[in-house]
């Protein structure tokens, strides 16, 4: 099967110096990638080429096995529409309800043309999942940090993206709430299967993606049995550069003194 | 020297894609009309009161100042013609341009650079709208109906001020005579030129608040940066504009 996303020898630049250099991976369907780096390595122009928000200097970006490099403006949101995207500090229209906010891409996606008497238990049952049923009338100034990020899942997730992209999800978040959120991500990766591409600068969050599932029937994380498998890969970028790619375990094992602050011992 | 310059051009450059961006929208799908209802009230009745303070004061005031020079020269009965010309030519739509720049240029750059440092810009990109057809065209298309309306309002009521003062504050004229020789004192040109002034200036000064908004880096002080300089510029374009729109009228 193509793989979901491909970053083929991809460099950027503000015209300040370079902000990505010759980055190179792919994600297949159904697997994690975990982006990790420190604060200004690159890992949110990474996600925003992703979207096509910036475009690439040099390389290829390819998405669905469709060359999204060169795309024009339009052209784009046909292919944004299968992408579901958590911004780093949620990225809710602060004038508008948690509903309106959520049913934002169910209106607005030209592709998606969604049935109008549908999008009200849509918009529900995505609030539901993470759990914030009760909100639906309050706007976003009146939540919680914490519970600003869950409705930028909902909001993310509702169409049912083919592929996630998280950018710090638990970023400024306390260790509680973080767990909170980081259990959302795998629900939404083991219910339904998404593709899933998470950039953080925690290492635990990176952990709970490898050695946790998302079990349906208790409804909580459980860890993953033996000879099973998360399909979890890791990056790490360095200043624009990638300083590691591979399994978790080859991470673990890993002697390269960058890595080994990102890595748990 | 050609560095100096090179910001300014590019900044130009960017003013001129996104201008052609958002009125190339106007004719094309898809429209949101809410917003642009929204935007019709919020600068059109929200401007009324200024406007209407403006438009009052700015005719009582020609008044005023002309009284003595008028009569000078025994001309006290012409003082409706030079509050009709002057305000319909110039004050109305010069003066109705820098109040809306003041309150709703800023507030575009404020409101669209809040939501660029808080990443709602790119959020809209990624969920399927494209932010020059939500957020550029109709404060664009908002701006350009209504503007005019206010000036024929701004205008209406320094006619008014004017007369309050002429003839009942000063007595320097009768009453049938100040409506007279105002209504008389109007051609078309005037009026043309009155009302091709706001449309331009509507243009300009909803694309210049727009475009610092869309252009804010740098947090909270970004915002308070862009706001600052959307006024000012678009401020500067009123100016320097009715001069040239002044100059083509004059000579025709």
């Amino acid at each position: 099967m193509d793989a979901v996303l491909v970053f083929d020898n991809v460099s950027f630049d503000f015209g300040l110096g370079p902000v990505l250099q010759n980055v190179s991976f792919s994600i297949s369907p159904g697997e994690t990638l975990v982006l990790h780096g420190a604060a200004g390595s690159g890992k949110t122009v990474l996600l925003k080429l992703a979207l096509g928000l910036l475009r690439p200097v040099s390389g290829r970006i390819l998405l669905f096995g469709q060359d999204v490099t060169n795309l024009d403006e339009s052209e784009w949101y046909d292919v944004r529409a299968r992408i579901g995207v958590l911004f780093q500090e949620g990225g809710l229209f602060d004038s508008l309800t948690i509903a309106e906010n959520v049913a934002y891409p169910l209106l607005n996606q030209p592709r998606l043309k969604f049935p109008m008497d549908q999008i009200d238990a849509r918009v529900a049952r995505s609030l539901e999942f993470v759990e914030l049923g009760h909100t639906l009338e309050k706007v976003p100034s009146e939540l919680s940090g914490g519970m600003r990020r869950r409705v930028g899942i909902a909001r993310a997730i509702v169409t049912s993206p083919e592929l996630l992209l998280y950018d710090s999800p638990t970023a400024g978040l306390d260790p509680i709430t973080a767990n909170t959120i980081m259990a959302l991500i795998l629900k939404e990766r083991d219910e339904n299967n998404a593709t899933t591409l998470m950039a953080t600068h925690r290492h635990q969050d990176g952990e709970i993606l490898v050695r946790y599932r998302w079990d349906k029937r208790t409804a909580s994380l459980r860890p993953v049995g033996p000879g099973e498998s998360t399909r979890t890969k890791y990056l790490l970028l360095r200043d624009g550069r990638i300083a590691f790619l591979g399994t978790p375990e080859e991470f673990d094992a890993s002697r390269d003194e960058y890595v080994m602050q990102f890595a748990s011992r | 020297m050609l560095d100096l310059l090179k910001g300014p051009v590019l900044t130009f450059q960017e003013f001129i894609l996104l201008s052609g961006r958002a009125i190339r929208g106007v004719v094309r799908k898809p429209y949101y009309w809410d917003d642009l209802s929204i935007q019709m009230d919020l600068i059109g009745v929200g401007s009324l009161p200024v406007v209407i303070l403006t438009g009052f004061f700015s005719g009582a005031v020609m008044a005023l100042q002309m009284s003595r020079a008028l009569q000078t020269y025994g001309a006290t009965s012409q003082v409706g013609q030079i509050v009709a010309i002057t305000l319909v030519r110039e004050m109305g739509p010069v003066l109705t341009a820098l109040m809306v720049a003041g309150r709703n240029a800023s507030g575009m750059a404020s409101e669209l650079g809040s939501m660029k440092v808080t990443e709602q810009i790119d959020a809209m990109r990624a969920l399927g709208t494209d932010p020059v057809m939500k957020l550029v065209k109709p404060r664009l298309m908002a701006t350009a109906i209504v503007l005019p309306m206010l000036t024929v309002l701004a205008d209406f009521l320094g006619l008014v001020g004017g007369w309050l003062v002429a003839c009942i504050l000063l007595g320097l004229t009768t009453t049938t005579q100040y409506w007279n020789s105002s209504w008389r004192s109007l051609e078309y040109n005037d009026i043309a030129q009155g009302l091709l002034k706001p449309f331009v200036f509507a243009i300009v000064l909803s694309l210049v608040g727009c475009y610092y908004g869309m252009q804010t880096t740098g947090g909270t002080q970004g915002v308070g940066r862009s706001t600052t300089q959307a006024v000012v510029v678009a401020s500067v374009w009123v100016v320097v504009l009715t001069f040239l729109i002044g100059r083509i009228f004059v000579s025709m």
